[in-house]
Protein backbone atom coordinates (compact mmCIF):
# COMPACT_ATOMS: atom_id res chain seq x y z
CA UNK A 1 0.00 0.00 0.00
CA UNK A 2 1.32 3.37 -1.31
CA UNK A 3 1.01 6.75 0.58
CA UNK A 4 -2.14 8.72 -0.20
CA UNK A 5 -3.49 5.02 -1.61
CA UNK A 6 -6.88 4.86 -0.46
CA UNK A 7 -7.65 1.29 1.89
CA UNK A 8 -10.19 -0.59 0.60
CA UNK A 9 -12.24 -4.24 0.64
CA UNK A 10 -13.20 -5.89 -2.15
CA UNK A 11 -16.46 -8.02 -1.69
CA UNK A 12 -18.23 -10.26 -4.29
CA UNK A 13 -21.88 -8.64 -3.87
CA UNK A 14 -24.97 -10.24 -5.50
CA UNK A 15 -22.77 -11.58 -7.48
CA UNK A 16 -21.04 -8.84 -8.58
CA UNK A 17 -16.99 -7.77 -7.40
CA UNK A 18 -17.76 -4.70 -5.59
CA UNK A 19 -14.55 -2.14 -4.10
CA UNK A 20 -15.93 -0.45 -0.71
CA UNK A 21 -13.97 1.68 1.59
CA UNK A 22 -12.39 -0.31 4.40
CA UNK A 23 -13.94 -0.54 7.30
CA UNK A 24 -17.33 -0.72 6.24
CA UNK A 25 -19.95 -2.87 8.13
CA UNK A 26 -22.71 -4.37 7.15
CA UNK A 27 -25.14 -1.89 8.30
CA UNK A 28 -23.12 1.04 6.21
CA UNK A 29 -23.19 -1.60 3.17
CA UNK A 30 -27.52 -1.73 3.53
CA UNK A 31 -27.14 2.19 4.31
CA UNK A 32 -25.10 2.98 1.35
CA UNK A 33 -27.73 1.31 -0.92
CA UNK A 34 -30.59 3.34 1.26
CA UNK A 35 -32.33 0.31 2.38
CA UNK A 36 -32.16 0.95 5.86
CA UNK A 37 -35.93 1.72 6.01
CA UNK A 38 -37.10 -1.69 4.97
CA UNK A 39 -36.94 -5.14 5.54
CA UNK A 40 -33.69 -6.68 4.04
CA UNK A 41 -31.66 -10.22 4.44
CA UNK A 42 -28.13 -10.43 4.44
CA UNK A 43 -25.99 -13.48 4.10
CA UNK A 44 -22.33 -13.51 4.22
CA UNK A 45 -20.25 -16.11 2.90
CA UNK A 46 -23.19 -18.66 2.98
CA UNK A 47 -24.46 -17.29 7.07
CA UNK A 48 -27.20 -15.39 7.47
CA UNK A 49 -26.37 -12.38 9.62
CA UNK A 50 -28.36 -11.96 12.16
CA UNK A 51 -30.26 -8.05 11.88
CA UNK A 52 -28.88 -6.44 15.09
CA UNK A 53 -25.02 -7.89 13.91
CA UNK A 54 -25.07 -5.47 10.82
CA UNK A 55 -23.57 -2.79 13.02
CA UNK A 56 -20.95 -5.24 14.31
CA UNK A 57 -19.94 -7.02 11.15
CA UNK A 58 -17.00 -5.14 9.44
CA UNK A 59 -16.48 -6.76 5.47
CA UNK A 60 -13.39 -8.46 4.93
CA UNK A 61 -11.68 -8.87 1.71
CA UNK A 62 -13.13 -11.39 -0.30
CA UNK A 63 -16.45 -11.53 1.59
CA UNK A 64 -19.26 -12.54 -0.61
CA UNK A 65 -22.32 -11.39 0.27
CA UNK A 66 -25.83 -11.81 -0.71
CA UNK A 67 -28.54 -8.59 0.11
CA UNK A 68 -31.92 -9.37 -0.40
CA UNK A 69 -35.09 -7.54 -0.60
CA UNK A 70 -39.04 -8.44 -0.78
CA UNK A 71 -40.61 -7.87 -4.28
CA UNK A 72 -43.61 -8.65 -6.16
CA UNK A 73 -44.48 -12.59 -6.60
CA UNK A 74 -47.01 -15.28 -6.59
CA UNK B 1 -68.12 -17.74 6.07
CA UNK B 2 -66.86 -19.59 8.76
CA UNK B 3 -62.83 -18.05 9.78
CA UNK B 4 -60.21 -19.77 7.68
CA UNK B 5 -57.69 -21.10 10.60
CA UNK B 6 -54.16 -21.39 9.15
CA UNK B 7 -51.30 -22.17 11.51
CA UNK B 8 -53.56 -21.29 14.38
CA UNK B 9 -54.39 -17.87 13.24
CA UNK B 10 -58.00 -16.51 11.90
CA UNK B 11 -58.76 -15.07 8.76
CA UNK B 12 -61.92 -14.12 7.47
CA UNK B 13 -61.08 -14.17 3.85
CA UNK B 14 -60.46 -17.62 1.75
CA UNK B 15 -58.79 -15.64 -1.06
CA UNK B 16 -55.25 -15.17 -1.09
CA UNK B 17 -53.48 -12.88 -3.25
CA UNK B 18 -49.88 -12.51 -5.20
CA UNK B 19 -48.70 -9.53 -5.56
CA UNK B 20 -46.68 -10.26 -9.16
CA UNK B 21 -47.05 -9.14 -12.73
CA UNK B 22 -49.21 -6.38 -11.97
CA UNK B 23 -48.83 -2.89 -14.30
CA UNK B 24 -48.15 -0.66 -11.50
CA UNK B 25 -47.76 -0.96 -7.67
CA UNK B 26 -51.09 1.35 -7.71
CA UNK B 27 -52.93 -1.34 -9.33
CA UNK B 28 -51.55 -3.42 -7.45
CA UNK B 29 -52.63 -1.95 -4.12
CA UNK B 30 -56.22 -1.47 -5.18
CA UNK B 31 -56.74 -4.82 -6.43
CA UNK B 32 -55.21 -6.06 -2.85
CA UNK B 33 -57.92 -3.91 -1.81
CA UNK B 34 -60.91 -5.14 -4.17
CA UNK B 35 -60.06 -9.17 -3.05
CA UNK B 36 -60.47 -8.59 0.52
CA UNK B 37 -57.39 -10.70 0.55
CA UNK B 38 -55.61 -10.95 4.08
CA UNK B 39 -52.69 -13.22 3.18
CA UNK B 40 -50.31 -11.66 0.26
CA UNK B 41 -47.41 -12.86 -1.36
CA UNK B 42 -43.55 -11.34 -2.30
CA UNK B 43 -41.12 -12.87 -3.50
CA UNK B 44 -37.32 -12.83 -2.66
CA UNK B 45 -34.87 -11.06 -4.82
CA UNK B 46 -31.24 -9.73 -4.93
CA UNK B 47 -31.21 -5.82 -4.40
CA UNK B 48 -30.54 -4.12 -7.51
CA UNK B 49 -27.32 -2.33 -7.41
CA UNK B 50 -27.91 -0.45 -10.02
CA UNK B 51 -30.88 1.71 -9.33
CA UNK B 52 -32.73 2.25 -6.71
CA UNK B 53 -36.06 0.71 -6.47
CA UNK B 54 -39.43 1.31 -5.23
CA UNK B 55 -40.09 -0.90 -2.08
CA UNK B 56 -43.35 -3.15 -3.17
CA UNK B 57 -43.90 -3.12 0.91
CA UNK B 58 -44.71 0.61 0.97
CA UNK B 59 -47.94 -0.34 -1.58
CA UNK B 60 -48.53 -3.04 1.10
CA UNK B 61 -50.34 -1.95 4.40
CA UNK B 62 -48.56 -4.32 6.82
CA UNK B 63 -51.42 -3.88 9.56
CA UNK B 64 -53.24 -4.79 7.41
CA UNK B 65 -52.16 -7.70 5.25
CA UNK B 66 -50.10 -10.89 6.38
CA UNK B 67 -47.11 -11.43 4.16
CA UNK B 68 -46.02 -14.66 3.13
CA UNK B 69 -42.66 -14.54 1.16
CA UNK B 70 -42.16 -17.60 -1.23
CA UNK B 71 -39.30 -19.60 -2.84
CA UNK B 72 -40.09 -18.69 -5.94
CA UNK B 73 -37.39 -19.13 -8.78
CA UNK B 74 -35.65 -22.17 -6.57
CA UNK B 75 -35.00 -25.46 -8.87
CA UNK B 76 -33.75 -27.74 -5.78
CA UNK B 77 -34.31 -28.21 -2.20
CA UNK B 78 -31.50 -26.19 -0.84
CA UNK B 79 -31.99 -23.23 -2.73
CA UNK B 80 -35.15 -23.10 -1.19
CA UNK B 81 -34.18 -23.56 2.32
CA UNK B 82 -31.62 -20.76 1.62
CA UNK B 83 -34.39 -18.41 0.18
CA UNK B 84 -37.02 -19.15 3.37
CA UNK B 85 -33.70 -18.46 5.29
CA UNK B 86 -33.42 -15.12 3.96
CA UNK B 87 -37.21 -14.25 3.81
CA UNK B 88 -37.43 -15.19 7.61
CA UNK B 89 -34.28 -13.14 8.65
CA UNK B 90 -35.91 -10.09 6.63
CA UNK B 91 -37.69 -9.98 10.12
CA UNK B 92 -41.22 -9.80 9.13
CA UNK B 93 -42.53 -13.16 8.70
CA UNK B 94 -42.00 -16.94 9.72
CA UNK B 95 -44.09 -18.00 7.23
CA UNK B 96 -43.16 -19.19 3.77
CA UNK B 97 -44.69 -20.27 0.77
CA UNK B 98 -42.52 -23.20 -0.08
CA UNK B 99 -41.78 -23.90 -4.31
CA UNK B 100 -39.43 -25.95 -5.72
CA UNK B 101 -39.42 -25.82 -9.27
CA UNK B 102 -36.81 -26.93 -11.32
CA UNK B 103 -37.98 -26.56 -14.92
CA UNK B 104 -38.76 -22.65 -15.87
CA UNK B 105 -40.35 -24.45 -18.82
CA UNK B 106 -43.03 -26.18 -17.13
CA UNK B 107 -43.16 -24.08 -13.79
CA UNK B 108 -43.87 -27.71 -12.11
CA UNK B 109 -42.81 -28.50 -8.78
CA UNK B 110 -40.57 -31.52 -7.63
CA UNK B 111 -42.85 -32.72 -4.83
CA UNK B 112 -39.89 -34.85 -3.94
CA UNK B 113 -37.61 -31.66 -2.87
CA UNK B 114 -40.83 -30.38 -1.70
CA UNK B 115 -41.43 -32.52 0.81
CA UNK B 116 -37.61 -32.46 1.62
CA UNK B 117 -37.32 -28.71 1.71
CA UNK B 118 -40.66 -29.22 4.02
CA UNK B 119 -39.31 -31.04 6.47
CA UNK B 120 -35.97 -29.00 6.74
CA UNK B 121 -37.93 -25.99 7.26
CA UNK B 122 -40.48 -27.29 9.56
CA UNK B 123 -37.78 -28.47 12.01
CA UNK B 124 -35.84 -24.57 11.90
CA UNK B 125 -39.51 -23.63 12.80
CA UNK B 126 -41.59 -21.89 9.36
CA UNK B 127 -44.59 -22.02 8.96
CA UNK B 128 -45.02 -23.90 5.63
CA UNK B 129 -47.86 -23.52 3.02
CA UNK B 130 -46.27 -25.93 0.14
CA UNK B 131 -47.17 -25.41 -3.39
CA UNK B 132 -47.39 -28.93 -4.51
CA UNK B 133 -48.68 -31.22 -7.30
CA UNK B 134 -52.32 -32.29 -7.09
CA UNK B 135 -51.14 -35.89 -5.96
CA UNK B 136 -52.79 -36.71 -2.89
CA UNK B 137 -50.06 -39.01 -1.57
CA UNK B 138 -47.66 -35.73 -1.64
CA UNK B 139 -49.98 -34.20 -0.08
CA UNK B 140 -50.13 -36.90 2.70
CA UNK B 141 -46.33 -36.75 3.05
CA UNK B 142 -46.62 -33.15 3.40
CA UNK B 143 -48.90 -33.11 6.16
CA UNK B 144 -46.83 -36.13 7.79
CA UNK B 145 -43.70 -33.57 7.63
CA UNK B 146 -45.90 -30.97 9.46
CA UNK B 147 -46.98 -28.66 6.64
CA UNK B 148 -49.40 -25.94 8.19
CA UNK B 149 -50.92 -26.55 4.76
CA UNK B 150 -50.88 -28.07 1.38
CA UNK B 151 -51.65 -26.21 -1.95
CA UNK B 152 -52.15 -28.17 -4.82
CA UNK B 153 -52.27 -26.39 -8.33
CA UNK B 154 -55.19 -26.29 -10.51
CA UNK B 155 -52.67 -26.18 -13.38
CA UNK B 156 -49.01 -24.49 -14.32
CA UNK B 157 -48.90 -21.31 -12.99
CA UNK B 158 -49.84 -18.49 -15.09
CA UNK B 159 -51.75 -20.61 -17.69
CA UNK B 160 -55.01 -19.66 -16.71
CA UNK B 161 -56.13 -23.25 -17.43
CA UNK B 162 -57.88 -23.49 -14.19
CA UNK B 163 -58.60 -27.13 -12.40
CA UNK B 164 -57.15 -29.23 -14.92
CA UNK B 165 -58.24 -32.40 -12.57
CA UNK B 166 -61.10 -31.83 -10.36
CA UNK B 167 -60.99 -35.16 -8.90
CA UNK B 168 -57.46 -34.89 -8.35
CA UNK B 169 -58.58 -31.87 -5.89
CA UNK B 170 -61.44 -33.79 -4.52
CA UNK B 171 -59.19 -36.49 -3.83
CA UNK B 172 -56.55 -34.48 -1.70
CA UNK B 173 -59.50 -32.50 0.10
CA UNK B 174 -60.37 -36.48 1.16
CA UNK B 175 -57.12 -37.35 2.33
CA UNK B 176 -56.50 -34.53 3.88
CA UNK B 177 -59.62 -34.71 5.81
CA UNK B 178 -59.69 -30.84 6.91
CA UNK B 179 -56.45 -31.48 9.27
CA UNK B 180 -55.38 -28.36 7.38
CA UNK B 181 -56.22 -26.48 4.75
CA UNK B 182 -56.20 -27.26 1.26
CA UNK B 183 -55.52 -23.98 -0.84
CA UNK B 184 -55.36 -24.22 -4.52
CA UNK B 185 -52.63 -22.22 -6.04
CA UNK B 186 -51.49 -21.75 -9.55
CA UNK B 187 -53.87 -21.69 -12.95
CA UNK B 188 -56.59 -20.29 -11.77
CA UNK B 189 -57.75 -18.20 -14.62
CA UNK B 190 -61.53 -16.70 -13.84
CA UNK B 191 -63.72 -16.56 -11.01
CA UNK B 192 -65.11 -19.62 -11.95
CA UNK B 193 -61.80 -22.00 -11.73
CA UNK B 194 -61.79 -20.36 -8.02
CA UNK B 195 -65.58 -21.45 -7.27
CA UNK B 196 -65.16 -24.79 -8.69
CA UNK B 197 -62.30 -25.45 -6.23
CA UNK B 198 -63.94 -23.97 -3.28
CA UNK B 199 -66.83 -26.12 -3.92
CA UNK B 200 -64.68 -29.52 -4.10
CA UNK B 201 -63.99 -28.60 -1.04
CA UNK B 202 -60.73 -26.40 -0.99
CA UNK B 203 -60.44 -24.74 1.99
CA UNK B 204 -59.27 -21.32 0.05
CA UNK B 205 -57.63 -20.35 -2.90
CA UNK B 206 -54.33 -18.53 -4.28
CA UNK B 207 -54.68 -16.00 -7.35
CA UNK B 208 -52.00 -13.65 -8.72
CA UNK B 209 -51.85 -13.81 -12.54
CA UNK B 210 -55.69 -14.20 -13.18
CA UNK B 211 -56.18 -10.72 -11.21
CA UNK B 212 -52.68 -9.19 -12.15
CA UNK B 213 -53.50 -9.49 -15.80
CA UNK B 214 -56.97 -9.46 -16.47
CA UNK B 215 -58.00 -6.21 -18.42
CA UNK B 216 -59.51 -4.35 -15.22
CA UNK B 217 -57.52 -6.14 -12.66
CA UNK B 218 -59.53 -4.20 -9.37
CA UNK B 219 -62.86 -5.74 -11.17
CA UNK B 220 -61.32 -9.06 -11.10
CA UNK B 221 -60.39 -9.16 -7.71
CA UNK B 222 -63.83 -8.32 -6.59
CA UNK B 223 -65.39 -10.92 -9.00
CA UNK B 224 -62.69 -13.69 -7.32
CA UNK B 225 -63.51 -12.56 -4.12
CA UNK B 226 -67.46 -13.07 -4.68
CA UNK B 227 -66.70 -16.57 -6.38
CA UNK B 228 -64.79 -17.76 -3.17
CA UNK B 229 -67.78 -17.30 -1.17
CA UNK B 230 -70.17 -18.50 -3.34
CA UNK B 231 -67.99 -21.50 -3.66
CA UNK B 232 -67.61 -21.92 -0.21
CA UNK B 233 -71.63 -21.72 0.30
CA UNK B 234 -72.08 -23.63 -2.46
CA UNK B 235 -70.16 -26.56 -0.75
CA UNK B 236 -72.18 -25.89 2.65
CA UNK B 237 -74.90 -25.79 0.63
CA UNK B 238 -74.70 -29.45 -0.84
CA UNK B 239 -75.11 -28.95 -5.19
CA UNK B 240 -77.12 -31.72 -7.04
CA UNK B 241 -75.66 -34.43 -8.28
CA UNK B 242 -75.08 -34.54 -11.82
CA UNK B 243 -77.69 -36.77 -13.15
CA UNK B 244 -78.23 -38.25 -16.73
CA UNK B 245 -81.76 -38.58 -16.08
CA UNK B 246 -83.71 -35.59 -16.86
CA UNK B 247 -86.35 -34.80 -14.75
CA UNK B 248 -88.96 -32.00 -15.32
CA UNK B 249 -89.27 -28.92 -12.61
CA UNK B 250 -92.94 -27.97 -13.51
CA UNK B 251 -95.64 -30.32 -12.53
CA UNK B 252 -96.65 -32.73 -14.89
CA UNK B 253 -100.28 -32.52 -14.73
CA UNK B 254 -103.17 -29.95 -15.44
CA UNK B 255 -101.10 -28.91 -18.66
CA UNK B 256 -104.09 -26.87 -20.25
CA UNK B 257 -105.09 -29.07 -23.53
CA UNK B 258 -104.03 -32.12 -22.44
CA UNK B 259 -106.52 -35.10 -22.64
Amino acid sequence: MGVGEVMCVRIRLNGKDVSLPDGMTVLDLVRHYELDGEPVAIERNGQIVDRQAFEGEVLQDGDVIEMVRFVGGG
Amino acid sequence: MEPFVIAGRSFNSRLMVGTGKYESLEVMREALDASGAEIVTVAVRRVNLDARETSILSYIDLQRYTLLPNTAGCHTAEEAVRTARLARAAGLSNWIKLEVIPDDGTLLPDPIATVEAAEILVKEGFVVLPYTTDDHVVARRLLEVGCAAVMPYGSAIGTGRGLEAVERIARIVDEIRGRVPVVVDAGIGAPSDAALAMETGADAVLVNTAIARASDPVVMARAMRLAVEAGYLARRAGRIPRSSVPSPSSPEAGVVGRS
